[in-house]
């Protein structure tokens, strides 16, 4: 009968030091959202649309060929980071790229056409203010609204020996009673909008909202039809969304720590700091 | 070294039947199903899925699959449904009655004589007047509105009987669905679970995108079966275009699958060590799928496994440096572990005798994968309809006889070991080479329909693809998902048993239920 107390204590540590001392993050290799540099797209305005044509979600916009000035985007909330604009790119302004933190507070700044490519000071104080009175730790309250299992492995992840969240002071609650965050995953389904609802009325106040992944932040590519919504948007009020297909638990964490104002947001106006 | 033969005729054959035709056609599979029970399952038939499609004029008709048999073609039987109803056959094949059940909510279709024809898809109180996809889908439309009623569920009224509707926002980080016990006192007298709140669509949006789009869209129908959705899908497209994939990209394809299925089977026992109540097992459980994440992380790019598969071959090509020693790393703890575990006591105690499913019960009900091979049916795509390099690699197929939660468990103990022997000899085999051809080698199907299959880790996965080749367009695709299969016959294992091994024999099945809802 083997001894699972001495097992554990032989194996030795396996929790990361990451974000807050010396470790690493787990994500060696791991692939981001693809990167954007406008600059470089020549074709666009000889009537090249490519990435547009490429997008399975929807994520890229073109605008102004001929004589207007020429715009592109790339709306983050709803980018799945399949790669497929990286590959048809013929001039290289979609390039593959490890940014995957991408936690924001408002969606706006998930798009270039948003806001402006430097941190909103007001927005972060008030930010600020309104955690005041905020001492003890995270309880958070997961609901799947139709997810494709992808995000709740990787949240799922985080209570690995690796991640450790509650190292962080952040733990699951079972009951939204004790909760104060409701982290959503999935497109919401129609049958789970009430249920999804009801969920957060039973949460004390103060509470707040994450979106978490490109199905739960933009509808991604399983959003819309008879059964799904596209989205949290309109159906709850968020405060941090987090787009990723799925969001690996690196960037589950910083967007937790950023709920709770222990780490920047490092996404503004569509662009990632460098 | 060999290169798998190209299939010289089509994976399948098309039988087109009258809908008087379809009773007698089911009772012969079944007779020739009796003989085989007996000795060696695989080397018999069993229909798989059914589906409805709606060919370019707006006509309905039924398709089911069957398997006729270890490396023998599919068989595929085409049903016109014009008039709007066919027979159930699910009283002969009760595999068959979710399927039928789908097809009556979605196509409005109805099924004559069904045991149980109530909704199963589309949620009592969210039905439309007209069936959502009779006409077409559009992926851009509103969601249909609609307020939870009450539902079809077994009467059961009495002294001392409880009802408990577990769910569907019920403890821990879980797929949404709902769970409904009648009991007395610890005994189960019934249970029924309520899945599809998260039915998204998944195969209606295949409809109208070319390949592209279509391999995205398969990578997040059941995330943590990227890969075998992915090849499944791939092979599907293959089949219907005369693609073949040059032998680097099989090479690739297995090990990949084979790195699927030992994350998920690390994550399993982690999950299993939990509902017995071993905490350091547990966490050995979940550390160990995460270093394979973290493996998959830096050889794809994507903890995944997803954007390397594409019909034709691969997307991009892979660095196999480190994959070995990485492997090799793990090996020994992955061993350990699995050995530790297997000596528990108190870990043996609440899976013997638990959860057992009969191997009749396994057989009639659709079980598929780790699940009918604890029940004592030897049956392994990889192995019975050999695809990628699996033809060429040796490998076991570990199965049990007792079919409780223990016997599942080892399953898939001995899976973990044969999956890392599988990835070591693929890896010998890989040699500097394309990684895809995308023009036809062999015909391309002319009614452009193309059957692929994966064994994916929850078991077996089927794709039927229709291709428009004039547009470049998926016009159908139906995915005869495992979970889908294996949930429903959970339940069977479920009635007559107690509370305490509920979560147990749960997690003995290691279900998806994205998987399941599609």
């Amino acid at each position: 009968m083997p001894l699972w107390t001495w097992f554990g204590i032989k194996k030795g540590r396996a929790t990361t030091g990451w974000p807050e001392s010396a470790g690493s993050d787990g994500q060696e290799g791991v692939l981001g959202l693809p990167k954007l540099n406008a600059d470089l797209c020549t074709e666009g305005a000889q009537g090249c649309t490519n990435c547009v044509a490429s997008c399975p979600s929807g994520a890229i916009a073109l605008n102004g060929a001929g004589d207007q000035e020429q715009s592109i985007d790339l709306d983050y909330a709803r980018c799945v980071g399949c790669q497929l604009c990286t590959e048809t790119c013929p001039s290289g302004a979609f390039s593959p790229s490890d940014d995957w933190a991408f936690g924001v507070r408002d969606r706006a700044d998930l798009s270039r056409l948003g806001r402006p490519a430097a941190p909103d000071k007001k927005l972060e104080e008030k930010w600020q203010k309104s955690l005041a009175g905020f001492g003890h730790s995270l309880h958070i309250r997961h609901v799947d609204a139709g997810s494709c299992n992808g995000c709740e492995s990787e949240i799922s992840a985080l209570l690995n020996p690796f991640y450790n969240l509650h190292r962080l002071g952040i733990f699951f609650t079972p009951s939204p009673r004790f909760a104060d965050l409701l982290l959503v995953t999935g497109p919401v389904t129609e049958v789970m909008r009430e249920p999804l609802l009801r969920t957060f009325e039973a949460m004390p106040e103060p509470r707040w909202v994450m979106a978490l992944g490109t199905c739960a932040t933009g509808g991604g590519t399983n959003g819309g039809g008879y059964a799904c919504h596209q989205g949290l948007d309109g159906i709850l009020p968020v405060d941090i969304w987090l787009p990723g297909c799925p969001p690996n638990p690196a960037a589950i964490i910083e967007a937790l720590l950023l709920l709770l104002d222990r780490r920047p947001q490092q996404v503004h106006g569509g662009r990632h700091d460098a | 070294m060999p290169h798998p033969e190209p299939p010289i005729e089509r994976p399948f054959q098309m039988q087109i039947l009258r809908p008087d035709e379809l009773l007698d056609a089911a009772q012969t599979l079944l007779a020739d199903h009796d003989v085989g029970l007996g000795d060696t399952p695989s080397a018999h038939g069993r229909m798989q899925c059914a589906y409805a499609l709606r060919d370019a004029d707006g006509k309905l008709s039924v398709r089911y699959i069957v398997s006729q048999g270890a490396n023998r073609p599919w068989g595929i039987w085409s049903v016109d449904a014009a008039s709007g109803s066919l027979p159930s056959l699910a009283n002969v094949l009760p595999l068959l009655g979710w399927y039928e059940r789908e097809i009556q909510d979605l196509y409005g279709i109805t099924f004559t004589d069904h045991p149980e024809p109530h909704p199963l898809v589309l949620h009592e109180g969210f039905i439309p007047s007209k069936p959502p996809l009779q006409t077409g889908f559009d992926p851009k439309a509103e969601p249909i509105r609609g307020h939870a009623e009450p539902f079809a569920e077994a009467n059961m009224v009495g002294r001392d009987i409880q009802r408990l509707p577990f769910g569907l926002i019920r403890a821990d980080v879980v797929e949404s669905a709902q769970f409904v016990f009648h009991y007395i006192g610890e005994g189960i007298l019934h249970y029924h679970p309520r899945l599809f709140y998260k039915h998204r669509a998944m195969e209606a949006r295949f409809e109208g995108v070319p390949i592209s789009t279509a391999c995205v869209l398969a990578e997040r129908v059941s995330g943590v079966d990227s890969v075998a959705h992915e090849l499944a899908f791939s092979q599907a497209m293959e089949a219907a275009l005369g693609w073949q994939a040059p032998l680097r990209a099989q090479v690739w394809r297995v090990i990949l699958a084979e790195l699927e299925r030992l994350y998920n089977h690390l994550h399993y026992f982690g999950h299993l060590a939990k509902t017995t109540t071993l905490k350091v097992a547990e966490a050995e459980g979940i550390w160990l799928e995460e270093q394979v994440k973290q493996i998959n992380g830096r050889l794809t790019g994507s903890r995944f496994l997803r954007g390397v598969i594409v019909p034709g071959g691969l997307r991009r090509d892979l660095d196999a440096t480190g994959l070995a020693a990485d492997l090799n790393a793990l090996q020994p703890q992955i061993e350990d572990y699995l050995n530790t575990l297997a000596n528990t006591r108190s870990y043996l105690d609440r899976l013997l005798t638990t959860g057992v499913l009969p191997r009749q019960v396994a057989f009639d009900q659709g079980a598929t994968g780790p699940i009918e091979r604890a029940s004592d049916l030897d049956r392994d795509l990889r192995r019975d309809h050999g695809y990628a390099l699996y033809p060429d690699l040796q490998f076991a197929v570990p199965t049990a006889t007792e079919g409780d939660a223990d016997a599942r468990a080892r399953v898939r103990d001995q899976e973990i070991r044969q999956s890392l022997h599988l990835i070591r000899q693929a890896l010998n085999q890989l040699e500097p080479g394309a990684i895809r051809r995308t023009e036809s080698t062999i015909d391309p199907a002319i009614d452009g329909m193309g059957l692929g299959w994966a064994e994916a880790v929850r078991g077996g996965l089927i794709y039927a693809v229709h291709w428009d080749a004039k547009a470049e367009r998926l016009t159908r695709v139906k995915i005869k998902e495992p979970s889908f299969s294996n949930w429903r016959v959970f339940p069977f294992t479920v009635h007559d048993s107690n509370m305490m091994d509920y979560a147990i024999n749960e997690a003995s099945f290691g279900l998806s239920v994205a998987g399941a809802d599609r």
